[in-house]
């Protein structure tokens, strides 16, 4: 085990911003009183805004195996459960790779 | 009562920890071929404890990049965090101040969305719930990172193994898990093309903050329901 010290201060620091992240929305909203419509609204929006946009890259700049797995991933998680969105994507990439290559 | 919380959410989180693990091992594995030891590998895991981030920051570390660059990239990453943290605002007011200290230290998206989920279902939101279903995916995750380093160098090229897809595909299934919401549609396709478009023109990490940005902002703007649904969600909360 070894350790660089500006890799460790580079870490810790990392770390402080990751939990400042995590803990400075509840400090922002606990000091107003009351949550107006419209940011209720928005808060309502962030888990489908923000998940998206960790997809979205991977769609538009993927190849066409990555393409046809997520679009499939799609419709198998509009029918069925999220493992098997999983598996079903994990199947299309690999049939792609080992059928038409990368 | 608190036991049965427990173990229902070491259950839930069982799931998440399973599809975490080829991440972890991955992270682990790519750490050290960016110039990581294994000791600040698993250092990272433990402290920092975010899946996208942590691989966003091995890869400027492997670029030689200044460290205050990393650490902003970071940040950028994981801003969404701050809309979490403000989302269950609603069920956290009760914890004590250590057990607010462990809920935000544990608050990733997986975690973030099956405290949401609970809540909407009208489920309690206990804090022992919580750590159950958290505990169970960062313990994995630490001890899978290092996994992943000492392993590192037999793995080969992870998209000859398929790992790549997982992923996107299983970030895609949490955002499916809301499509009940109102306006659902709408701010998925903003956020979808608009953080495709700053992915090309900005660049990773800003295209997350860029594309949330463009569909909260959108979900803001939009006309409110004009009657209130019973349900709880539509409330004004105090908090």
């Amino acid at each position: 085990m070894e350790f660089d010290l500006q890799m460790v201060l580079v870490i810790l620091a990392s770390a402080v911003a990751t939990y400042v992240t995590r803990i400075g929305g509840y400090v922002l909203i606990t000091t107003m009183k009351r949550i107006p419509p419209r940011m209720e609204a928005a808060l309502n929006a962030v888990p489908a805004a923000v998940l998206t946009t960790i997809v979205a890259p991977a769609f538009f700049d993927g190849g066409w195996d990555a393409k046809l797995a997520l679009v499939v991933a799609l419709i198998v998680g509009l029918k069925v459960s999220h493992t098997w969105m999983l598996v079903a994507a994990w199947l299309i990439v690999m049939a792609w790779r080992r059928t038409i290559g990368f | 009562m608190s036991r049965a919380d427990f173990a229902e959410g070491l259950r839930g989180g069982f799931a998440v920890a399973v599809a975490a693990a080829p991440f972890g091992a991955l992270f682990g594995a790519l750490a050290v071929d960016n110039g990581m030891s294994l000791g600040e590998l698993t250092l990272m895991s433990a402290t920092v404890y975010a899946g996208a981030s942590q691989m966003v920051g091995i890869e400027l570390f492997g670029h030689n990049v200044q460290a205050w660059l990393i650490v902003a990239s970071i940040l950028a990453v994981n801003f969404r965090h701050v809309l979490y943290s403000a989302a269950i605002a609603r069920y956290v007011r009760e914890f004590t101040p250590l057990q607010k200290f462990f809920t935000f230290f544990l608050l990733v998206d997986p975690q973030f969305a099956a405290m949401a989920k609970r809540g909407e279902e009208g489920k309690p939101v206990t804090f022992i719930w919580y750590l159950g279903f958290g505990i169970i995916i960062y313990v994995p995750w630490v001890l899978i990172s290092l996994l992943g380093g000492l392993l590192g160098s037999f793995i080969g090229d992870p998209k000859a193994l398929g790992l790549d897809i997982l992923l996107p595909a299983y970030f895609l299934g949490i955002v499916l898990g809301f499509r009940n919401r109102d306006n659902f549609l709408p701010v998925a396709l903003v956020s979808a093309v608009a953080s495709a478009i700053a992915y090309h023109y900005v660049g990773s990490p800003w295209h997350v903050s860029l594309g949330a940005a463009a569909g909260i902002i959108l979900a803001a703007l939009m006309p409110l329901p004009a009657v209130h649904k019973p349900e709880p969600e539509n409330e004004p909360h105090e908090v």
